[in-house]
């Protein structure tokens, strides 16, 4: 029964990320002309990665919008977008990652590849997991904040040294579709190119890498996981401690120990395979105890 | 076995906050700045400026 509840709610889940994908990447269009939208959505941001750049996008990319507004404000704050992403992180804290990223979808599509996966050692995943916030604290909030050059013009150091998202969204599609970006394209292109291809190659044989890892939208929103209004609950009473929800989570969490950890996706997985209900959702404020474990019990 | 959770009026205080935060930002303008970004290619992000 488990199995059954986790195969549906796979599905629904992907059909959710697919879906989410597509509507804020419906200027299909922009993919044969190589023009991007510029209509006025573009002033909102998406709550995912997803590049403005891309020919497809209708939508701003929280990440690339906060070091423009580090710039075009020239050290003022960005109260906007820093504002928006940490009402989200708020409400649901990284449930955005499980449900309504692409480049988190893209990911997964990518480890579903029939290869042998690689378990990343203990010590050395603890370790790699503090990267994401050093990409967030000194590419994006530090660099982007502080760097001004002998003109006094800053730039976006995270898109422009590291994000794969842009490579792959908006540098690809324009360098094909457009001669001149074409020529113009050099050696920072080339750098960009090859971390993209290491970070799909690393998702074949490991799950989600650049979440776990490297992406500062991430560790942003894990900033929020513990006080978010949308937690996990954990009935202990109820746990048989058969370690099926540990074992099911790809992000390496054990929802036992930790059900709000930082490193926790909010997909649900674990939930859907609990066979005696201990996880559930809550939103904070509401008792603790499911309903759905004393009816079970009765 | 749940930690030590934070009281719900920290979530919501908090929650005012961000959204606070956010409306300031509408209230001076960037979503302009960010429009103008958004709008234009950039080149720092597809790997070419
Ligand atoms: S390069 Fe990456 S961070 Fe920058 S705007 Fe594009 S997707 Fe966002
Ligand atoms: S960690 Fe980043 S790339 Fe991964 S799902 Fe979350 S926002 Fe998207
Ligand atoms: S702890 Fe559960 S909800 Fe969180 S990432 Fe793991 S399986 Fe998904």
């Amino acid at each position: 029964m488990a199995k059954q509840d986790l195969i549906k709610h796979t599905r629904i889940r992907k059909a959710v990320q697919g879906g989410w994908g597509l509507l804020h990447n419906a200027h299909l269009a922009g993919f044969i002309t190589g023009q991007i939208y510029q209509g006025p959505l573009k002033k909102f941001c998406v709550p995912g990665m997803n590049c403005y750049s891309c020919p497809g996008a209708v939508g701003a990319c929280p990440i690339g919008s906060m070091q423009a507004l580090f710039d075009a404000r020239k050290r003022k704050f960005a109260f906007y977008v820093v504002g928006y992403l940490a009402a989200i992180g708020m409400l649901v804290g990284r449930f955005i990652c499980g449900w309504l990223c692409l480049f988190g979808l893209i990911q997964e599509l990518l480890y579903k590849i029939p290869t042998p996966k690689i378990t990343v050692p203990e010590k050395a995943d603890k370790i790699l997991r503090y990267l994401k916030y050093i990409m967030l604290f000194v590419f994006v909030f530090g660099l982007s904040f502080f760097y001004r050059n002998e003109v006094n013009v800053g730039m976006p150091w995270f898109c422009k040294y590291i994000c794969p998202v842009g490579t792959l969204e908006g540098g690809i599609p324009l360098v094909l579709l457009n001669s001149g970006m074409r020529a113009a394209a050099g050696a920072l292109f080339r750098w960009k190119f090859i971390l993209l291809i290491l970070c799909v190659a690393a998702s074949i044989f490991i799950y989600r890498p650049f979440c776990k890892y490297v992406c500062p939208l991430g560790a942003f929103y894990a900033l929020f996981q513990k006080v978010s209004i949308l937690r996990m609950s954990f009935d202990e009473s109820s746990c048989v401690n058969c370690g099926a929800c540990s074992r099911q989570c790809k992000m390496g969490v054990d929802p036992m120990k930790n059900p709000n950890s930082a490193e926790c996706i909010r997909c649900g997985e674990c939930v859907k395979v609990c066979p005696k209900n201990a996880l559930s959702w809550t939103a904070v404020g509401k008792a603790k105890k499911p309903v759905i474990v004393k009816v079970a019990e009765e | 076995m749940n930690r030590k959770e934070i009281p719900a009026w920290v979530t919501y205080v908090l929650l005012v906050l961000a959204i606070a935060m956010c409306a300031y930002g509408v209230y001076r303008g960037e979503w302009k700045d960010v429009m103008r970004k958004a709008v234009a290619i950039c080149m720092e992000c597809i790997g070419i400026g």
